[in-house]
C-alpha cells in the first residue's frame, strides 16, 4: 500500500518516573489503513495512543500527523485527530446535541457547517433520534457511540480509538465494527483492543506491543499466508535427544518445551527443517509419535510474542 | 484564540447552571447578604449613627460582608473547574483538540469570573434600590464594586490553580478554603513580628487591599496587587497542566 503516510511515529519513548512505559516505538500508518494495536494490559497501548494525540508528551522521539509535528505545531496536527480515550470523555449533564455541538466547535468546525456535521455524525453513529437525551441517562453502548461520534465529527484524517468495543453487547460490537470499517476507507484508523478476532476481522495490519516494545508489525494477509508453511512445529518424542542435536539441524531457530516430552520447534519456513527433523528422529530413534504444524493464528502468535520466555530452552545465536 | 476562550467559558457557564449547585449558591448568597443589608440599614436608621454617611455604613458594609461570604462560597464553585474534567476524562477531549492549554485555563477563568459578575450584579441590586429614596456616593460604590470584583477574581484564580492540582473536588475545596482564609488573615500574623515582616504580611493580606478600596480610596497598588495575584495563579495553572503532559 503506497498511499500517503498520515501517522508517522518515530522512536517514541516515555517514562513514568523510573518506570519505562514504551521504548523506541516506531511505525507508520497510511491513508485508508486500519491498524490493530494489541498487546497485554499495561503493555503501553494507551500511553502510545495518548502521545500520538498530544495528551501526553514523549520523553523521546516524534509524532507526525498528516505532515504536522504534534509537538512543534500542535494546533495544526490536532485538527486532523479524532481521539476516543478508553473512558469516553463525556459531560454527563449535557444532552447529546449540546455535547456534540461543543465537541464540534472545539475541533474548529465553522458555524455554517455545524448543523450538517452534527446530523451527519449522528446518523453515522445511530444517534439520529437521541439528540435531546441527557448523556447521564444513556446506556454504556450509547455512551460509547457518543464517544465515537465526538471523535469523527470533524471528519479527521486520523482516528484513534482506545478499546472502542469494550463493554458492548455483540450487536453493538457488530454495528461499531461496521462503522469502523466504513471509516477505514478514507481515514487512517488506529484501534486498540485485546480482542484478537476483532483485529482479524477488521484490520489491515496488526501491531503487537509488549512491555513497551513493538514485537510484531505485520500486514494481516501476510500473517495468514504463512499458514501454508508453518514457522513452528510441535513434536512429541518418547526419548527426546539433547537439545543441541535439535538445534544443529539446519533451519531450526529455537526450541521451547510445552510439556515433558513435547517440544515446540521454531524454524525458518523456507528451509527443509521439518524433513530433516523427521529423518533424524527415525535414524536416531527418538520415538516420534506426534507432529503437528505450529498454530499460526493471530492468537497463538500473540501468545508466543507476549508470553514471558520462561519456557524457552535454547535459542540459536544466529536467530536475532 | 478569543473564540476558543469564549467557547470554553460558555460551556463552563452552561454546565454550572445545569447543576443545582450554582442556583443554590446564588440563592443562599443573596439571602445571607440580604439579611446583612437589612441589619446595616436598620442600624443606620438609628438616630445615634446619623453622623456617618449612608454609603459608608450600608453599601460599604454590605460589600465588606460580601467579601467574607464569597470567601466561604468561592471554593465550592472553583473546586470542580479542572478536577471534574479530570474525573470525567474530558480533559483528554480538551487537550487532544486544537486548543492550547492557555486558552483552556483562560476560558475556565473567564467562565467562573462571569458567574461572579452575575452574582455581584444581583447583590448590587440591593444598594441600588436605595437610590429611589436618597442619594448615594456613586464614586465610593464604584470603588467598592471594583474591590469586590478584584477580590473575587483573585479567589477564582487561586481556586482554579488548586483544582488543577488534584482530581478530587473535596480536596480542592478544602485546600482552596484554607489558602484563601490564610491569605485573608495573614496580616494578623504580622502584629507581633518585626516591622519588616509585619509590612510583608500585611501586604500579602487579601483583606487589607480590599478594605481601602471599600472606603473609596482607589490606590493603584491595591488594584495591582489583585491583578498580580490573579495573573500569578493563572500562569501557575497553565504550567501545571502543561507539565502534566510530561510528568503526569
Amino acid at each position: 500500500m503506497e498511499s500517503e503516510i498520515l501517522i508517522s511515529v518515530q522512536e517514541l519513548s516515555r517514562f513514568y518516573g523510573q518506570q519505562r512505559a514504551i521504548e523506541n516505538v516506531s511505525f507508520n500508518v497510511h491513508r485508508g489503513e486500519i491498524l490493530g494495536f494489541s498487546g497485554p494490559n499495561g503493555a503501553g497501548k494507551s500511553t502510545t495512543m495518548q502521545i500520538i494525540c498530544g495528551v501526553l508528551a514523549a520523553n523521546h522521539g516524534s509524532v507526525n500527523i498528516a505532515g504536522h509535528d504534534i509537538h512543534e505545531t500542535p494546533r495544526l496536527a490536532k485538527q486532523h485527530i479524532g481521539f476516543l480515550p478508553e473512558q469516553p470523555p463525556l459531560y454527563n449533564d449535557l444532552t447529546i446535541d449540546e455535547y456534540l455541538t461543543y465537541a464540534a466547535k472545539l475541533r474548529g468546525i465553522k458555524k455554517e457547517m455545524l448543523k450538517e456535521a452534527i446530523s451527519a455524525t449522528k446518523q453515522r453513529c445511530g444517534l439520529e433520534t437521541s439528540g435531546p437525551r441527557l448523556i447521564q441517562n444513556l446506556s454504556k453502548g450509547y455512551k460509547q457511540r457518543v464517544g465515537i461520534a465526538q471523535a469523527i465529527i470533524h471528519s479527521p484524517s486520523v482516528i484513534i480509538l482506545d478499546e472502542p468495543t469494550s463493554g458492548l453487547d455483540p450487536i453493538q460490537i457488530r454495528e461499531i465494527r461496521e462503522l469502523m470499517r466504513e471509516l477505514g476507507e478514507d481515514h487512517s484508523v488506529i484501534l486498540s483492543t485485546h480482542i484478537l478476532s476483532e483485529v482479524q476481522s477488521l484490520c489491515d495490519r496488526v501491531l503487537i506491543i509488549n512491555q513497551g516494545n513493538i514485537v510484531l508489525d505485520q500486514p494481516l494477509d501476510q500473517l495468514e499466508n504463512n499458514a501454508g508453511k508453518p514457522d513452528s512445529i510441535e513434536i512429541s518424542l518418547r526419548t527426546p535427544p539433547a537439545l543441541e542435536a535439535l538445534l544443529s539441524i539446519e533451519g531450526v531457530t529455537s526450541v521451547e518445551s510445552i510439556s515433558e516430552d513435547s517440544l515446540r520447534i521454531n524454524l525458518n519456513p523456507e528451509s527443509n527443517a521439518i524433513d530433516a527433523i523427521v529423518n533424524k528422529a527415525v535414524s536416531d530413534k527418538w520415538g516420534l509419535y506426534k507432529l503437528n504444524p505450529g498454530d499460526t493464528s493471530l492468537e497463538s502468535v500473540f501468545m508466543r510474542l507476549t508470553h514471558s520466555d520462561h519456557n524457552l530452552l535454547v535459542e540459536n545465536e544466529t536467530r536475532s | 484564540m478569543i473564540n476558543n476562550i469564549n467557547l470554553i467559558a460558555a460551556n463552563e457557564l452552561r454546565r454550572l447552571f445545569k447543576s443545582p449547585l450554582a442556583w443554590l449558591i446564588l440563592a443562599v448568597v443573596q439571602f445571607l447578604i440580604a439579611i446583612f443589608f437589612y441589619l446595616l440599614l436598620s442600624q443606620y436608621m438609628q438616630p445615634s449613627s446619623a453622623a456617618s454617611g449612608l454609603t459608608d455604613v450600608v453599601v460599604s458594609g454590605m460589600y465588606q460582608i460580601s467579601g467574607v461570604v464569597m470567601l466561604l462560597v468561592s471554593p465550592l464553585l472553583t473546586m470542580r473547574l479542572i478536577t471534574e474534567e479530570r474525573r470525567l476524562g474530558t480533559i483528554k477531549l480538551l487537550v487532544s483538540s486544537p486548543i492550547s492549554i492557555t486558552e483552556l485555563v483562560l476560558g475556565k477563568y473567564m467562565g467562573i469570573t462571569v458567574f461572579y459578575c452575575l452574582m455581584l450584579l444581583m447583590i448590587s441590586l440591593m444598594p441600588a434600590s436605595l437610590m429611589f429614596g436618597t442619594e448615594l456616593d456613586l464614586g465610593q460604590i464604584a470603588s467598592g464594586l471594583i474591590g469586590v470584583f478584584l477580590l473575587m477574581s483573585a479567589f477564582a484564580s487561586i481556586g482554579l490553580f488548586i483544582s488543577s492540582l488534584t482530581s478530587s473536588p473535596a480536596i480542592a475545596a478544602i485546600s482552596t478554603f484554607g489558602v484563601l482564609f490564610l491569605l485573608w488573615i495573614i496580616n494578623i500574623a504580622g502584629t507581633n513580628a518585626s516591622e519588616g515582616m509585619a509590612a510583608l504580611f500585611s501586604y500579602l493580606s487579601l483583606l487589607k487591599h480590599y478594605t481601602s478600596l471599600l472606603t473609596g480610596v482607589f490606590n493603584s497598588t491595591d488594584v495591582l496587587f489583585y491583578i498580580i495575584v490573579s495573573v500569578f495563579f493563572i500562569i501557575l495553572s497553565i504550567w501545571r497542566l502543561d507539565a502534566e503532559r510530561t510528568y503526569g
